[in-house]
């Protein structure tokens, strides 16, 4: 059992490892979730409700351990999202910063390398995106859908194991010290 | 400030962010009046500012402009009296531009209406003297005026002219003591003399005691001073006294030619009599409906000569009818008889005759049944009522019996 499978809390900021990407991968990975999340829904329907995007933004947040780069990424990749949907620029957007920004508050106490953190923390915000975009939804638009919270929690399960899987996938890109 | 930034800096970094989406989303969506929401959150992010500076602003003003600054309200509000004084003023001028343009427009259409040849003249002075009521006009020989023509007004007699000078001349009022004019009245037909008293009220002078004279009866020129045509107003009857020790009315009269002053008149230059009106009736003629027809009784006689019908009219109308039988009965035409031949009886007694008034031809007594007949018109006695006295004395008047007394 190694070091971060024993614990799930860290003690202090010292025990906390940084996580490095390269550049491109910072670049490529978003835009391949977005693409995913834009196209293969076409084909596969049942995928639309797998959100690769939001699941990217919270491994790059927790994993950088960096509050202001979770919530550029999150930025980033949100507006990304909008700009290719039919929302107005800025609903994902929202969305996704302050997702970025709390997961990666919420990566500096945590043992992020974790698996059932990992599915726990997709879960929880993906409950948390869904929360922020329904509360925009209603602010902005006027839409008054209802917040489905069986349904939310179903998802945000199903997300966390996909989510444990690109995470899995994605340290495979981790610049190694 | 700047440990407080960096110990604050991600969420600051955050909060822009989220508000530069907002911003971005704001720009994007529009409410249900289609206006965006990044105008109607800059437009409530503004008007509370704008409004308390406007506040603060229009405070500030006033109450320097109110209680600061007040060096200058004694001399607005000599200005602002001085201004309504003027206004005031003007005002005045301007109502009596008006009612000068109204009487113009009256003397216009009275002088176009009027046979009489008449010269428009203004009144540009009055003559010293307490009770002197005389006038001078802008209008003298040069004009064609010339002394002891009238003047007068659409409402009536003003006076005559006194004295003619080339540009001007002096018109005695009819208010003056030494003015005297002939009226008649109106209803009766009575004359006078219209003196003046030097007081606004006149007085109709040698009017007998036993004429009729009522008050607010009209007088109007008589026409027999040679100075006014006849039937021009001059004015309406105020009081009327029979005043012991004398022989005539003491009447006064409202002269109505200068009761609202004078300051318009026409010189009559050639003056045409003309008919005084007649008085309006006080009473308004009432509607009478057609009399009930004639009831079908029993006849009294089967060769009975039809009965005149009895209907409205003057006895010279009974008498007719009562010949216009005769004739009928005796089979004679009236007005077809040769001199010689032996006239209608008028003393046969009709089966029914209708009642003639008392003298009426015909009554068909036994005791003047051997009487000629004689003319009804000329020797009949005047039913009562059928001739007032007024009218014989009105006739008499106008004929020239002294007194207006009633000829026998």
């Amino acid at each position: 059992m190694s070091y971060s499978e024993s614990r799930i809390l860290l003690n202090n900021q010292r025990e906390s490892t940084v996580s490095r990407f390269r550049a491109w991968v910072l670049l490529a990975v978003p835009l391949a979730a977005i693409l995913f999340q834009a196209y293969v829904p076409l084909f596969f329907p049942f995928l639309h409700v797998v959100e690769v995007p939001l699941l990217v933004v919270i491994y790059f947040a927790i994993m950088r351990r960096s509050q202001m780069s979770g919530l550029f990424i999150g930025c980033f990749v949100g507006l990304a999202q909008d700009s290719l949907s039919t929302n107005p620029l800025g609903m994902f957007g929202i969305a996704d910063t302050l997702v970025g920004y709390f997961a990666a508050s919420v990566g500096l106490r945590l043992d992020v390398d974790h698996p059932f953190m990992r599915l726990l923390l997709s879960s929880f915000f993906f409950i948390v995106h869904r929360f922020f975009y329904w509360v925009i939804l209603r602010a902005m638009l006027g839409k008054m859908m209802a917040f489905d919270v069986q349904t939310t929690l179903v998802l945000a399960l199903l997300n966390g194991v996909v989510g444990l899987s690109l995470f899995h996938f994605l340290d495979k890109l981790r610049e190694t010290a | 400030m700047e440990s407080l930034l960096n110990r604050f800096r991600h969420i600051t970094v955050l909060l822009l962010v989220i508000c530069a989406q907002l911003v971005l989303l704001a720009v994007q969506v529009k409410n249900d009046q289609d206006v965006r929401f990044i105008r109607i959150w800059t437009i409530s992010a503004v008007t509370p500012v704008a409004r308390f500076v406007e506040a603060l602003r229009g405070g500030s003003a006033g109450f320097l402009h109110n209680y600061v600054t007040l060096h200058d309200t004694n001399a607005e509000n000599r200005r602002l009296k001085d201004e309504v004084g003027r206004l005031k003023l003007e005002n005045i001028f301007l109502k009596n531009e008006l009612n000068t343009a109204d009487r113009a427009k009256a003397l216009q259409i009275f002088q176009s209406a009027t046979p009489s040849k008449t010269l428009a003249a203004n009144v540009i002075a009055n003559s010293p003297g307490s009770d002197s009521k005389v006038v001078t006009i802008n209008r003298g020989s040069l004009s064609g005026i010339e002394r002891g023509m009238a003047v007068v007004t659409p409402d009536g007699i003003v006076g005559k002219v006194t004295a003619a000078y080339p540009t001007a001349a002096m018109v005695q009022l009819v208010t003056d003591p030494e003015f005297a004019a002939g009226v008649v009245s109106q209803k009766n037909q009575v004359r006078g003399t219209l003196k003046g008293q030097g007081t606004p009220m006149c007085k109709v002078d040698y009017v007998a005691m036993e004429e009729k004279v009522d008050p607010g009866e009209e007088f109007f020129t008589s026409g027999d001073d040679r100075v006014f045509p006849r039937g021009f107003p001059v004015g309406v009857v105020r009081t009327v006294r029979n005043v012991a020790g004398t022989n005539f009315k003491e009447i006064l009269v409202d002269p109505i030619g200068v009761q609202h002053g004078v300051e318009d008149v026409l010189v009559i230059l050639h003056g045409v009599h003309q008919d005084v009106p007649e008085a309006v009736p006080q009473n308004q003629p009432v509607y009478l409906t057609q009399p009930p027809p004639a009831t079908t009784g029993p006849a009294s006689g089967t060769d009975a000569p039809p009965k005149p019908a009895p209907g409205p009219g003057t006895e010279a109308d009974k008498i007719r009818s009562v010949y216009k039988s005769i004739g009928e009965v005796e089979n004679h035409t009236f007005g077809e008889g040769a001199p010689g031949t032996k006239p209608p009886d008028f003393n046969i007694k009709l089966p029914s005759t209708t009642p003639l008034a008392p003298g009426a031809a015909g009554s068909g007594t036994g005791d003047r049944s051997t009487q000629p007949p004689k003319p009804p018109t000329t020797t009949q006695a005047p039913a009562p009522g059928a001739k007032p006295p007024d009218a014989v004395r009105r006739a008499n008047q106008a004929a020239g019996a002294p007194g207006g007394t009633a000829k026998q």
